[in-house]
C-alpha cells in the first residue's frame, strides 16, 4: 500500500510540475497576477508531493519490503540500517528520486527565500524549475519506476554491492546531487534572463548565493569520493580521471569559473553575456554526467546498471533542455549589452583570466571523456583516454591559475597596477624562493612538477595571506585596529581568503604525496619487516574474521618506528555472501604529517602473501584543502550582504539605459 | 542575431549527434576476432629457467587448454596468480603462460617466488605474438580447444567468480565433448 502511495505522489508532483512549469511563465508574459503568484505554491507542493514518495521508498527499504523490485534487487535483512538507508540512493531509479527530491527541495528554496525577487522574475525561475521537474519526474515514472512491484515476494533481496557499503560512499551522492541540482537554479536564472533580455548586477547578486551553495556541496561531493576511492578501491590513488568523475569535475570547474565571473557582473555590470552562458553550460554539463553515468555509452566501474530505453530518453531531454537553451542564448544573448568599461589589468582583467583557464581545462577534460567515444562512433576504434593525456593537459592550464589567484585579487576594479600589486606580493615571492629552496634540498631537482608544486604553494599561501594582511592593516596600523578591522571585514572577503587557501593546500597535498610518497610491493612471510620510508612494518600473519554479512581474511602489521610499535595496522580482504563479491579493505592511518596504507591480497601461509604497503606525506591535505574550499565558499554564503536587501533594480537599469 | 553567439549551440548539436551514435554502442564490448578461430601461427622460447617453450603445436594436442598472458610487471596480474595456482591443482586443463614484454630475470624470479602454474612458457620479449594473438593488455587468458581454435577470451584479472562461472565450466565441457552452453 505505502509503496502505491509514493508512486500516487509522485504522478501528483508531475502533474503539479506541468503547472508550475507552464501557468507562471505564460503569466508572467501577460502580466497575469494570479498565474505569476501560482509558482511558489506549485514549488512547495512539489517539495512536500516528492518528499513523501521518497519517504514512501525510504520505508520500503528500511522494513525491507521486498515485494518492491528495487529493494530485492539492491537490499538485504543482513545489512546494516545505515546501509538500507543509503541503499535507497544507491541504484539508478532511487538516486534518480533523490535528484528529483533535491531539485524541487531547491525549487521551494527559491520560493521561501526568494522574497526580494520580482515576482515575474521569481516566477519565471521557478516555471524553468518546475519544467526541468517536469523531464526528471516523466523519466523516472516512464522509464524507471522505483515503486514497481515483485510479485510473489521473494524472501530475501539481492544486496547492495558491497563497494557501495561504505559510509564515504553513503554521503557521497547526496552531496554530489546537491551540487549537480543546485546548478538548475543557476541554469533557471539564466534562463529566465535571457527571456526578460536583462542581466545586471542585482540579477548577479540573487544568483550568486544559489551557486555558490552548489558548488560548496559539489566540492563536497567531490572530495567524498576521492576519500572513498582512495580508501576503499585499495589502489592507493585518489583520483583516476575515471569518465564518471570527470563528469562531476567538469561542473565543478564550469561552476568555478561561473562564481568569479558572476562577481565582474555585480561589481562591474559587464561580461554578462558569457556569464549567462556559463550558467546554462554548468547545469548542460551536469545532465550531461547523468547521461554519461546512466545510459551506458561510457566505460566505468561507477557506471550504473544501463537500458538503452534510459539513454535515448535522457538524450532527449539533454537535447530539449541544453539545445533550447542554447537557441534562446544565440537568439537573447546579443542584446545583453555590457555597460562597464574594460581594462585588461585589472580585478575583472584578472577574473577573466581565470575564467578563460577554467572553460579551457573544463573543454579539455570533456574533450578526454568524450574522445573515446567519439572515436567509437566514427570508426569503431575502441581507446581509453586515461592520466597521462589529463595530467598533460591540465597541469599546464592549472598552473598559471594557481599562480593567477594570488595576483588576482591585489589587482583594483577598473584599472589595476599590476607593479604595484607585484610589490605587494614580495613576501610569497621569497616564500617562493624558499619552497624551490626546500624542494631542491629534498629531491635534488629530480622532479620539476615537484618544484613547480611546491612553488606555487608558498606564492598562493603567502600571497593570499598578505591580501588579507594589507586589508586589515597588519603591521601597518596598531595590532588592535588590525584586529577590528579583520571583524568588520565582510564575511565574503574571509570566505575568499579561506578558499584561496584551501586551494594552496590542496596543491600542497597533491605535490607531496606524488613526490614524496614510498609504495613497497612484495609477498610478506609473518615476521618479516619491510622498512617503508621512515617506519618499518612487521607483518604478523593473517587470520580469519566475520563481519555482519561478509566473512574476510584479515592481515595484521604491526608499524615500527625507530624499532619501537607505534600502532597495529588491519586491512583485510573481504568476501561477501549476497552478492557475492571479493572487496579489498585498505588498512589507513591518516595523520596531518602522512598516511600509513596497508592492503593484503592473496596468498597462503606457505608462500607468504602478497602485500602493499605506502608512506604517503601530506595525502590527507588533498581532502583537507578540498573542504577549506568548501568552508570558504559557505563563509561567503554567510555575508549579510547575500541575505539582506538587494539593490534597487529600477535606478540601475536607469542609469544603464543613458 | 550575431554568429558567435550561435557556436555554443553548434559545439552542443555536435555533441549531440555523437552521444546519440555512441548509445547504439556497448563500450563493454571488446572486439575479439579470434573467438571461434584458430590461434595464430607462433612459436616462442621459453622463459629464463625454464625448459617446455610455447609454439602454435603445442595447443593442437587434443586436450583443452589454457593460455595465461602474463608479465611480472603487471600489478593485476599478481591478484590472479594465486587462481591459477588453483585452477592448475584442479587440474581441469594444462595451464601456458604466454609472458609479455618482460625482462628475463624479473619473470623467472617471479615464477620461482610466487609459484609456477605454468605447463609451458613463451617469452614474447618484444611483444610480436601478443599483437597477432590480439592482446589489449596484461592480464589475458584465453581457452583454447583441443584442436586449437580458441573458444573463449577473458580480459583483465581472473576472479573467483570468473573461474567458478565461466573458466571451469567451459573447461568440464570441452572435456565431455560437448558443446559449452556457458557464455564466455
Amino acid at each position: 500500500m505505502i509503496p502505491e502511495l509514493g508512486h500516487i505522489a509522485l504522478i501528483l508532483a508531475l502533474c503539479l510540475a506541468l503547472v508550475q512549469g507552464v501557468l507562471p511563465l505564460v503569466g508572467a508574459a501577460r502580466s497575469l497576477q494570479g498565474w505569476i503568484a501560482l509558482a511558489p505554491q506549485a514549488a512547495l507542493g512539489q517539495a512536500v508531493l516528492v518528499a513523501f514518495a521518497f519517504g514512501c521508498l525510504t520505508y520500503a527499504y528500511v522494513t525491507s519490503d521486498f515485494s518492491v523490485l528495487n529493494v530485492a534487487e539492491n537490499s538485504h535483512t543482513l545489512k546494516p540500517m545505515l546501509y538500507k538507508i543509503s541503499g535507497v540512493w544507491g541504484n539508478h531509479e532511487g538516486s534518480l528520486l533523490l535528484w528529483i527530491l533535491i531539485l524541487v527541495i531547491f525549487g521551494a528554496a527559491v520560493a521561501v527565500f526568494g522574497r526580494n525577487l520580482p515576482a515575474t522574475l521569481k516566477a519565471r525561475v521557478l516555471s524553468i524549475q518546475g519544467l526541468i521537474g517536469v523531464g526528471f519526474l516523466s523519466f523516472i515514472l516512464f522509464t524507471s519506476n522505483p515503486f514497481a512491484r515483485l510479485l510473489p515476494a521473494p524472501l530475501e533481496g539481492r544486496g547492495l554491492n558491497p563497494l557501495l557499503q561504505d559510509p564515504g560512499l553513503a554521503f557521497h551522492p547526496p552531496f554530489l546531487y546537491l551540487g549537480y541540482v543546485g546548478f538548475s537554479v543557476a541554469f533557471s536564472f539564466a534562463v529566465a534572463a535571457l527571456i526578460e533580455g536583462r542581466v545586471d548586477p542585482a540579477w548577479a547578486r540573487w544568483v550568486r548565493p544559489w551557486t555558490l551553495a552548489a558548488w560548496c556541496f559539489l566540492t563536497i561531493g567531490i572530495a567524498l569520493g576521492s576519500w572513498w576511492a582512495y580508501y576503499e578501491l585499495g589502489w592507493g590513488g585518489w583520483w583516476f580521471w575515471d569518465p564518471v568523475e570527470n563528469a562531476s569535475f567538469m561542473p565543478w570547474l564550469a561552476g568555478t569559473a561561473l562564481l568569479h565571473s558572476a562577481v565582474v557582473v555585480e561589481k562591474r555590470d559587464t561580461l554578462k553575456s558569457w556569464t549567462v552562458l556559463l550558467a546554462i553550460l554548468t547545469f548542460s554539463l551536469s545532465l550531461l554526467g547523468t547521461f554519461l553515468v546512466r545510459s551506458g555509452v561510457i566505460n566505468s566501474v561507477h557506471a550504473f546498471a544501463t537500458d538503452p530505453t534510459r539513454g535515448v530518453f535522457i538524450l532527449i531531454f539533454l537535447a530539449v533542455v541544453v539545445g533550447g537553451s542554447l537557441t534562446l542564448y544565440a537568439w537573447r544573448g546579443p542584446a545583453l549589452q555590457a555597460t562597464g568599461v574594460f581594462a585588461p589589468l585589472s580585478r575583472e582583467g584578472a577574473l577573466v583570466l581565470n575564467n578563460l583557464l577554467l572553460a579551457v581545462a573544463c573543454a579539455a577534460v570533456l574533450l578526454g571523456t568524450l574522445y573515446p567515444l567519439a572515436l567509437d562512433a566514427i570508426n569503431g576504434a575502441k581507446v581509453s583516454v586515461g592520466p597521462q593525456y589529463f595530467n598533460a593537459v591540465f597541469i599546464p592550464l592549472t598552473a598559471p591559475l594557481v599562480a593567477a589567484i594570488a595576483i588576482g585579487p591585489m589587482l583594483a576594479w577598473k584599472r589595476g597596477d599590476l607593479t604595484a600589486a607585484l610589490r605587494r606580493l614580495l613576501p610569497a615571492a621569497i616564500a617562493v624562493l624558499v619552497a624551490l629552496g626546500i624542494g631542491l634540498y629534498l629531491q635534488n631537482g629530480r622532479s620539476f612538477m615537484a618544484l613547480l608544486g611546491l612553488s606555487l604553494v608558498g606564492w598562493l599561501g603567502i600571497g593570499a595571506l598578505c591580501e588579507l594582511a594589507l586589508r586589515i592593516k597588519l603591521f601597518a596600523a596598531p595590532l588592535g585596529d588590525s584586529l577590528s578591522r579583520a571583524r568588520g571585514l565582510p564575511r565574503a572577503a574571509w570566505g575568499m581568503t579561506v578558499a584561496h587557501l584551501g586551494v594552496a593546500l590542496l596543491v600542497m597535498g597533491i605535490t607531496v604525496s606524488e613526490t614524496w610518497q614510498v609504495e613497497v610491493q612484495q609477498v610478506m612471510k609473518p615476521g618479516d619487516v619491510t622498512t617503508v620510508g621512515p617506519v618499518q612494518y612487521r607483518f604478523d600473519g593473517v587470520m580469519p574474521i566475520k563481519g555482519p554479512n561478509y566473512t574476510a581474511q584479515q592481515g595484521r602489521f604491526t608499524v615500527l618506528s625507530d624499532g619501537r610499535p607505534v600502532r597495529e595496522m588491519m586491512p583485510a580482504q573481504r568476501r561477501y555472501q549476497q552478492p557475492p563479491m571479493e572487496t579489498t579493505e585498505a588498512a589507513i592511518h591518516s595523520s596531518v604529517a602522512a598516511d600509513l596504507y596497508a592492503v593484503v591480497g592473496e596468498g597462503d601461509a606457505e608462500r607468504g602473501w602478497a602485500v602493499r604497503l605506502y608512506w604517503k606525506p601530506l595525502v590527507s591535505w588533498i581532502w583537507l584543502g578540498a573542504l577549506i574550499m568548501a568552508l570558504g565558499g559557505f563563509l561567503s554564503l554567510s555575508d549579510r550582504r547575500l541575505r539582506v536587501g538587494a539593490p534597487k533594480r529600477a535606478a540601475i537599469t536607469a542609469a544603464a539605459a543613458e | 542575431m550575431r554568429l558567435s553567439y550561435l557556436i555554443p549551440l553548434a559545439l552542443f548539436l555536435l555533441i549531440g549527434i555523437g552521444l546519440a551514435v555512441g548509445l547504439t554502442l556497448n563500450p563493454r564490448e571488446i572486439p575479439s576476432a579470434l573467438i571461434g578461430k584458430p590461434v595464430p601461427e607462433f612459436s616462442l622460447p621459453p622463459v629464463q629457467g625454464r625448459t617446455l617453450g610455447l609454439a602454435t603445436a603445442d595447443l593442437k594436442t587434443g586436450e583443452p587448454q589454457v593460455v595465461n598472458v602474463f608479465a611480472s610487471w603487471c600489478v593485476p596480474c599478481r591478484v590472479e596468480h594465486p587462481l591459477l595456482m588453483a585452477l592448475k591443482r584442479d587440474n581441469l586443463a594444462a595451464i601456458h603462460g604466454l609472458n609479455y614484454k618482460d625482462d628475463p630475470a624479473d619473470v623467472a624470479k617471479w615464477l620461482d617466488q610466487l609459484g609456477d602454474p605454468f605447463t609451458r612458457t613463451g617469452a614474447d620479449r618484444n611483444g610480436r605474438v601478443g599483437i597477432d594473438w590480439g592482446v589489449y593488455g596484461v592480464p589475458e587468458t584465453f581457452i583454447v580447444d583441443g584442436t586449437g581454435q580458441i573458444v573463449c577470451k577473458h580480459v583483465g584479472p581472473l576472479m573467483e567468480y570468473d573461474l567458478q562461472t565461466k573458466i571451469r565450466p567451459i573447461l568440464a565441457d570441452l572435456k565431455a565433448g560437448r558443446p559449452s552452453r556457458v557464455k564466455c
